[in-house]
């Protein structure tokens, strides 16, 4: 270790190491400790359970989904944002950061007021036979809207960082357009996307307070995971809850995992691996 | 002697790829018309259903007694959390960026464990921390404490998914900014605190209160990880986007959208406020 003149370490580590440890690290120590006393035949028999399997299906399913919607409308946007000048472009620019602000309560509230029965977009799309409310698309939808900053934002930065000079070489060699973008453009943002996507992705994995609203809720038909170890919970059928949960613990390190991967493999592409 | 050579017109430089009249249409449009149906429209359902029966309505609406204490405990929840979770952030950054010491990236990787994680399962884990299930339940309950399905437990929950937002914001900057206006400061013989006060936080400022809107933002709708730990108990432990979910439930939906729409304002005061920020910082730093 480099001694630093700068003063504060202890007390600083000491903070930070004190509050992660007793807000983050214990609560999730205490959730492994109490699924790994259930034992594996209680630990298969949940996992393996119709109901559960039904859920994990369903929210795996309808995030990709959304996550790919997303990877093709935030990179759009993200685009856009980067390369264009045109009025209203702090606007929009504002209007990217509503999923983060917006409480996903709300968001829930809001998405299945238009997609009702009686709502701006469901009067429209109910006559063409298109149901969204109570129906895996509206968990879909849901998805898709409270994880979208998470493509551009992190798309943005590396649209705006490309330089402008190998466009214009191979431009001057005669490469068209679609070539330039596809063998120029999009495989330096591509590191990027798949980031930004796998950040999406979890985010809609774990996704509760939009999608309970719209989705219905019917066991085997609409009934995300989240929901499930939340019932189980008020069932006071602690094994299963805590099982539940921590599948998702593992779905959630797992896209940790992909996320570093990716963005390391990025830095190495990108050549600053010092970032 | 040569005629001086008109200047040699090279297309492919004024025209960067899609920035074509028609490329540029089509793309433009498309993402104008997509933003409105799905970001634009959710913000203007909001208002227009809560407004739909007048003013009147709303207004009694929003005065409904459970809204009111609603409103009056996620309050309480923000003055707790946002403050602990700015010290925690300036404390947790001031580690990372200033010192190198084993086991650095494992403690940034932990700063932002909490964001990847669903609220839901952080809500499940507190429950086998301070339920009566859980590691210190019995403990409690001899005590007589109540963390569980209380204020407590709302706040703790709180603090598990804010605990990345303001170190989030402070560490990038704080990385670029490196040490060596502290060094100097040390060295001209200022004590740490004095250090920290009149040259890094001026430095960090904008981030700080960026960091803490955001947070603060996030406390007072978060959803998943409260409605595990408060245990829904009508008027006393529902924070306001529980008290949505449950006049929703009573089909009261015009006092759903009212309570909504207090929230709503709090996200649109939140964009505004960050926009406002990050112009100021440029400001600062017109190189960052």
């Amino acid at each position: 270790m480099r001694r630093s003149v700068i003063p504060g370490f202890g007390l600083s580590l000491g903070i930070t190491v004190l509050y992660l440890g007793v807000i983050v690290l214990l609560p999730l120590c205490a959730l492994i400790l109490k699924a790994s006393d259930i034992g594996a035949a209680q630990l298969w028999a949940i996992l393996s359970s119709p109901r559960t399997l039904a859920a994990i299906r369903l929210t795996v399913t309808m995030a990709l989904a959304a996550t790919i919607f997303n990877a093709v409308y935030g990179l759009l946007l993200a685009w856009v944002l980067a390369r264009y000048q045109f009025p209203g472009k702090r606007l929009l620019d504002a209007l990217v950061d509503v999923p983060f602000a917006l409480p996903t309560a709300v968001a829930g509230l809001a998405l299945t007021a238009l997609f009702s029965k009686t709502g701006w977009f469901g009067s429209v799309l109910e006559p063409l036979g298109v149901s969204v409310v109570y129906t895996p698309l509206g968990i879909g939808i849901a998805m898709a809207f409270t994880s979208i900053p998470f493509v551009v934002r992190t798309v943005q930065p590396v649209i705006e960082d490309l330089g402008s000079d190998v466009e214009e070489a191979s431009r001057s060699l005669g490469a068209s357009d679609l070539q330039i973008l596809s063998k120029i453009i999009f495989p330096s943002i591509f590191p990027a996307l798949l980031a930004g996507a796998s950040l999406a992705f979890a985010r809609s994995l774990g996704e509760f307070g939009a999608v309970i609203f719209i989705a219905g809720n019917q066991p085997m038909k609409t009934e995300i995971v989240a929901l499930l170890a939340f019932i189980r919970l008020e069932e006071y059928d602690y094994p299963a809850a805590a099982t539940i949960a921590v599948v998702m613990l593992v779905m959630a390190f797992a896209m940790l995992l992909v996320t570093n991967a990716v963005q390391a493999w990025q830095l190495r592409y990108l050549g600053r691996g010092d970032r | 002697m040569a005629k001086p050579q008109p200047p040699i017109k090279r297309d492919w430089m004024v025209t960067p790829v899609g920035a074509g009249p028609v490329a540029r249409f089509v793309v433009l449009s498309v993402v104008a018309v997509v933003t409105l149906f799905i970001l634009v429209a959710p913000l203007a359902v909001i208002l227009s259903s809560a407004f739909a029966q007048g003013v009147g309505v709303f207004l009694r609406n929003l005065g409904d007694p459970g809204t009111l204490h609603a409103m009056w405990l996620t309050t309480i929840t923000a003055l707790i959390a946002v403050p602990v979770n700015i010290l925690f952030g300036l404390a947790a950054a001031w580690t990372v960026t200033k010192f190198e010491f084993p086991g650095r990236t494992l403690l940034i990787a932990l700063i932002e464990l909490p964001y990847s994680i669903s609220p839901i399962v952080a809500g499940v884990a507190y429950l086998f921390v301070y339920g009566s299930q859980g590691l210190f339940g019995p403990l409690l309950e001899q005590l007589d404490i109540k963390v569980m399905f209380a204020l407590p437990g709302i706040v703790l929950a709180s603090m598990f998914v804010t605990a990345p937002y303001v170190a989030r914001e402070l560490i990038p900057l704080m990385q670029v900014q490196g040490t060596d206006e502290e060094e100097a400061a040390v060295t001209l013989g200022a004590g740490g605190f004095a250090t920290f006060l009149r040259v890094t936080l001026p430095n960090i400022r904008w981030a700080v209160l960026y960091g803490a809107i955001l947070c603060n933002a996030r406390v007072l709708g978060e959803f998943g990880a409260v409605s595990v730990v408060s245990g829904n108990v009508r008027g006393q432990t529902t924070t306001l986007p529980l008290q949505i979910e449950l006049l929703y439930q009573d089909y009261n939906v015009a006092g759903a959208f009212a309570a909504a729409t207090t929230l709503t304002a709090v996200a649109v005061v939140t964009i505004l406020l960050k926009m406002l920020l990050e112009r100021l910082a440029g400001d600062e730093h017109p190189s960052a």
